[in-house]
Order: C-alpha cells, then sequence, then structure tokens
C-alpha cells in the first residue's frame, strides 16, 4: 500500500474543504460579469439547468468514485480512474486529473498573492486613490497600482527591486499552502477550512450589508442606487436564451465554480470513511457553493459599482473581465464609500485571499497524494516533490507576466478546455463503464438522502449528451482562434511547452505506480468487485 | 426593477438559501456515524 491511512476528522470538515475548494475568485467577481454579460436574471436559467444536469450529477459521481478507490486503498485520479475504467486507458486518462490543479495552482497562488497584497495596502493605507479627483484620475490610479502589483506591462518585472513585495506577497501565499498540506488532511487542510469557511462567509456577510444599505450616496445622481444596481444584474434579457453563448457560458461557469472536472473531489473523497455518506455530503458542498456565488456574489460586486460608477462604469467594468472588476474597478467603488472604504476594502480582500487559498491547497493535494501513493514516498517528500513542479511553473509565471499571455494560455487549454475533458471521462467511466447499476448503489450506500431516480436517468443519458454538446460547441466556437493564437505567440508556445513537460512528467510517474501497485498485489485494474462489506 | 427581475432574485436566493438551509439541518440532525 501507499502508506496512506488518512482520513478526514469529520463529516463537516470534509463538506467545508470541498466547499472551499469550490468557492473561489470566480464566485464573486466571474460569476456577475457572466450573467450581466448573458442576459441578466435570464442568464441564471440556464445556469440552473446545468447545475441539476450537469454539475450535481458529476459531483456525485466524482464523490462516490473518490470514496470508492479509497476503499481499494487508492487516492488519486490516475489510480482511481484506473480502478473504475478498469484499464490502463483510464489510468493515463487519470492524470489529466493531476495536470489540472497542479498547472492551475501555477497561477492560482499567484492571484491570491495579489489579494493578499490589497488586503495589506487596505489595512496599512497603502491604497492611495483620491476620491476627490475625476472619476476617470481615479481609474488611472487603480490600474496604475494593479500593473506595478501584477507585473503585466513587461516580463521579468519582479526580478528586480520593484518586484521584492511582489514576491514577498507570492512567498507567503505559496509557503502557507505547502504549510498546510505538509500538516496533511486532517490537521492541515480540515482545520484550516473549518476556520476559514465561516469566517469568509463573516466578510461576504459584513460587505453585503454595507452594499445593500448603500442607498442613493449622491443625491445629484438619483439614478445611482441599490435598486438600480441590483435591476441591472437582475432584470432578465429574455433573447439572451436564445443565443448559443449563453448557455455555454452558463455551463462554463457551473464547471469553474464547482471544481467539478478537477479531480480534486476523487482524492478528497477518496478520504472520506467507507461506510459515510458521499449524497448528501456531496449536494452540501455544491449548495453552500451556491450560496457564495448566487447569494452574495449576484448581490455585492455589480450593485456596488453601479451604485458610485453608473451604467456606462460598470458596463465597462464588466467588459474588463474578471480581473479587471475585482482589482481595477472595485478600489475604484471602495475609495467613494468615505471612511468605510478602506474597512471594507480591507475585508473583501481578506474574503478573497481566504478563497483563494481553500482553493489553492485544494490543487496541491492531488499531485501530493498522487506522488505518495506512486512513488511510495512519505506526505512530507511527496510535497517537496509537488513543490519542485511548482516553483519552476510559478517562477515562469510570475516571470512572463506581459500582456498575462503565458498564464492565460495555461487558463484556457488547462482550467477552461481539459476540465470538460475531463468531466466528460469521468461521467463516461462512471455510468457507462462501471455501470449505472453499480454507481447508483454507490453512491447510496451509506446515504442520509434518497436521490431522485430521474437523476439516475440524467447520470446515464443527460449529462454526457449535455456535456458532449457543450465540449463540441466550445470547440467550435473557441478551438480555431486559440490554435492560432498559439503559431502567433511565443509566450504561448512556451506555457504549452511547460504543461507537455509537466504532462510527461506525470505519465513516468504513473508507470512507475503501475509497477509499484503490481508488486503491492492491489487490483489497480479493477477486477474485484469490492462492496462496503468487502470483495465478493 | 421589473417583476421579471423580482421573480429571478428572489426565486433564485430562494433555491439556493432553501437549498443549503435543508442540507445542513439534515447533517446537523442525521445520524451521528
Amino acid at each position: 500500500m501507499s502508506g496512506q491511512k488518512e482520513q478526514w476528522g469529520s463529516r463537516l470538515g470534509v463538506i467545508l474543504a470541498v466547499s472551499g475548494s469550490a468557492v473561489g475568485l470566480g464566485n464573486f467577481l466571474r460569476f456577475p460579469g457572466q450573467a450581466a454579460a448573458n442576459g441578466g436574471g435570464a442568464f441564471l436559467i440556464p445556469y440552473f439547468c446545468a447545475l441539476l444536469l450537469l454539475g450535481i450529477p458529476i459531483c456525485w459521481a466524482e464523490w462516490a468514485m473518490g470514496r470508492y478507490g479509497g476503499r481499494k486503498g487508492f487516492h488519486s485520479a490516475p489510480s482511481i480512474l484506473g480502478v473504475i475504467g478498469k484499464g490502463a486507458f483510464w489510468r493515463y486518462s487519470g492524470v489529466i486529473g493531476i495536470l489540472i490543479p497542479l498547472a492551475v495552482s501555477f497561477y492560482y497562488t499567484f492571484i491570491a498573492s495579489w489579494c493578499l497584497g490589497y488586503f495589506y495596502a487596505y489595512a496599512t493605507g497603502g491604497m492611495t486613490i483620491d476620491p476627490s479627483t475625476a472619476i476617470a484620475t481615479q481609474a488611472a490610479a487603480s490600474t496604475s497600482f494593479y500593473e506595478g502589483f501584477t507585473g503585466f506591462s513587461e516580463n521579468g518585472l519582479f526580478f528586480g527591486s520593484l518586484g521584492i513585495p511582489t514576491i514577498a506577497f507570492w512567498a507567503v501565499a505559496f509557503g502557507m499552502n505547502i504549510f498546510l498540506i505538509m500538516r496533511g488532511i486532517s490537521k492541515g487542510i480540515e482545520k484550516f477550512v473549518s476556520f476559514a469557511m465561516p469566517i469568509m462567509a463573516v466578510c461576504a456577510l459584513i460587505v453585503l450589508i454595507r452594499v445593500l444599505t448603500l442607498g442613493t450616496p449622491d443625491p445629484a445622481l438619483p439614478d445611482q442606487n441599490v435598486m438600480g444596481g441590483l435591476a441591472y444584474m437582475w432584470n432578465p434579457d429574455y433573447a439572451a436564451l436564445k443565443n448559443p453563448q449563453t448557455w455555454l457560458a452558463a455551463a462554463g461557469q457551473i464547471f469553474f465554480s464547482i471544481s467539478v472536472g478537477f479531480g480534486i473531489i476523487l482524492n478528497y473523497a477518496s478520504y472520506v470513511k467507507q461506510d459515510d455518506d458521499v449524497a448528501l455530503s456531496g449536494l452540501t458542498a455544491a449548495a453552500t457553493n451556491e450560496v457564495f456565488e448566487v447569494g452574495f456574489g449576484g448581490l455585492i460586486t455589480l450593485t456596488a459599482s453601479f451604485v458610485f460608477l453608473g451604467l456606462s462604469g460598470t458596463i465597462a467594468a464588466v467588459s474588463a473581465g474578471t480581473f479587471g472588476l475585482g482589482f481595477q474597478t472595485l478600489p475604484v467603488v471602495f475609495a467613494q464609500m468615505g471612511v468605510f472604504g478602506p474597512v471594507v476594502g480591507a475585508v473583501w480582500f481578506f474574503m478573497l485571499f481566504l478563497a483563494a487559498v481553500t482553493s489553492s491547497i485544494s490543487m496541491y493535494q492531488p499531485a501530493v497524494a498522487f506522488m505518495q501513493e506512486a512513488l511510495g514516498v512519505d506526505r512530507k517528500r511527496g510535497t517537496w516533490f509537488v513543490v519542485a513542479i511548482c516553483m519552476v511553473g510559478s517562477f515562469m509565471v510570475i516571470y512572463f507576466t506581459e500582456g498575462a499571455v503565458f498564464w492565460s494560455t495555461i487558463d484556457f487549454w488547462i482550467g477552461t478546455f481539459l476540465i470538460l475533458v475531463l468531466a466528460m471521462l469521468e461521467i463516461i467511466a462512471f455510468s457507462w463503464i462501471f455501470g449505472i447499476d453499480r454507481g447508483w448503489a454507490e453512491i447510496h450506500h451509506g446515504a442520509d438522502i434518497k436521490i431522485p431516480t430521474i437523476f439516475r436517468f440524467i447520470m446515464k443519458w443527460v449529462a454526457p449528451a449535455y456535456l458532449l454538446i457543450v465540449l463540441v460547441a466550445f470547440a467550435v466556437t473557441n478551438l480555431p482562434a486559440s490554435i492560432a493564437q498559439i503559431g502567433q505567440q511565443p509566450m504561448a508556445q512556451l506555457a504549452l511547452g511547460l504543461l507537455a513537460a509537466v504532462l510527461l512528467v506525470l505519465m513516468w510517474i504513473v508507470r512507475l505506480g503501475e509497477k509499484r501497485w503490481r508488486d503491492l498485489g492491489m487490483d489497480l485494474d479493477g477486477k474485484e468487485h469490492v462492496s462496503s462489506g468487502g470483495a465478493s | 426593477m421589473t417583476i421579471g427581475g423580482w421573480i429571478l432574485l428572489v426565486g433564485s436566493l430562494s433555491f439556493v438559501w432553501g437549498l443549503a438551509g435543508w442540507c445542513y439541518y439534515k447533517i446537523l440532525t442525521g445520524p451521528d456515524k
């Protein structure tokens, strides 16, 4: 065996860990932007369809596959998919479930360090945007701070004296992740999320209350009020529902948001006790994520922007994308809040930092578990292997910052496209190879709820078909331009070269793992059916 | 805000808060394994 005997300390612990993995910057920044750009309130119709027909069913499949793999002594996507899919093809395909979180961590921890840096700037008075100047001047000051902090103006900016603060914040964020990973599942990840998630909820509530009580701050601009902000976000444009792009954006947001197709849930669920429920736990984790996304993200971000920047300013903020909205527009919004501004800014970016760290630790953990079980090393040594890979990837992300091309390439191919591919592989392996009969029984083993039988049909037929449509539509609308971009941009080629190198290393480790698992007599091809009571 | 906006806002918030509330109620009052 791999020597991994770890388990979650409590049921609530694993639920909060999976929720923490799912709740990230996308809940507060990406979701409202996507909704506003794709039909406002009408966006919620395809959004909830994707949640019920794709997100939650695949989520249940991942939880069940993870617990089943854990029962056989496996804890990573390659080994678990090898058992579920019964063979080497699925085992090697499962490498995607290590590559995705690992490669996303290269830039995600960097973004987490921005949140920490912004929090520090607000807490120490370092965010100097003068609200008495024109909005355009404030926006320029905010953009200047952002570009100075992120280094988007040129490559290698951080490897001089100017970059010391940014590198220092990254080192703190990365070190914090590694410290928690080293401590293990229960003492590290679970303990941290048990504090972080409630604190995040309180922070979000504080900011929400402040935003909803803003009223009409400038009597000279009576249209710029809270109701106007809510109307901008929620008034439906039903014509958007006729546009396939709206449905694609909604499905993409669900995948991005609830962390299905990352390989993370497979790993986390493998540490669940054999007879513990996964049906209610999986649903609770998804529901928690939705509260943060729709309940907080859908009310805070664009409402605050509208109240202070008006309709045109908010439209510009949405078109600036997730990071433009979060790191350039919102500082201008906070500057208009008077004495409350720095406090709200500090609370907001502290919450985003916690959200980012609860997500980033879940990106390192699957790779560490994979190293442990494939190479037969302890957690400490497995962590150092992962640190070595991440140091290379992260330093390349931090060095090649110009125009964000390098990490945007990773984000597109890994953080968007491969997520859909892995989810497709997972639902086919679960519903068709493992079999929906066994899969349904596996989900309900130890379950505290009875899932409506319609979901059995959804998991076998609807989810794979829906996902296939999404995957094909995504490929047709996005891949040609992205492939053309590779030929034109050396930074994109370099990013793909890095990903190919990491992929080869991971494949080689699977090869080593196969030999080790066979030597140990483990059932790596899933030939023995293991029920709750043992082998049968 | 339009009536459609209100319906979608209240409906969406009720759904996510209701689902989360029901889930945590079931967990906190369920059998201790």
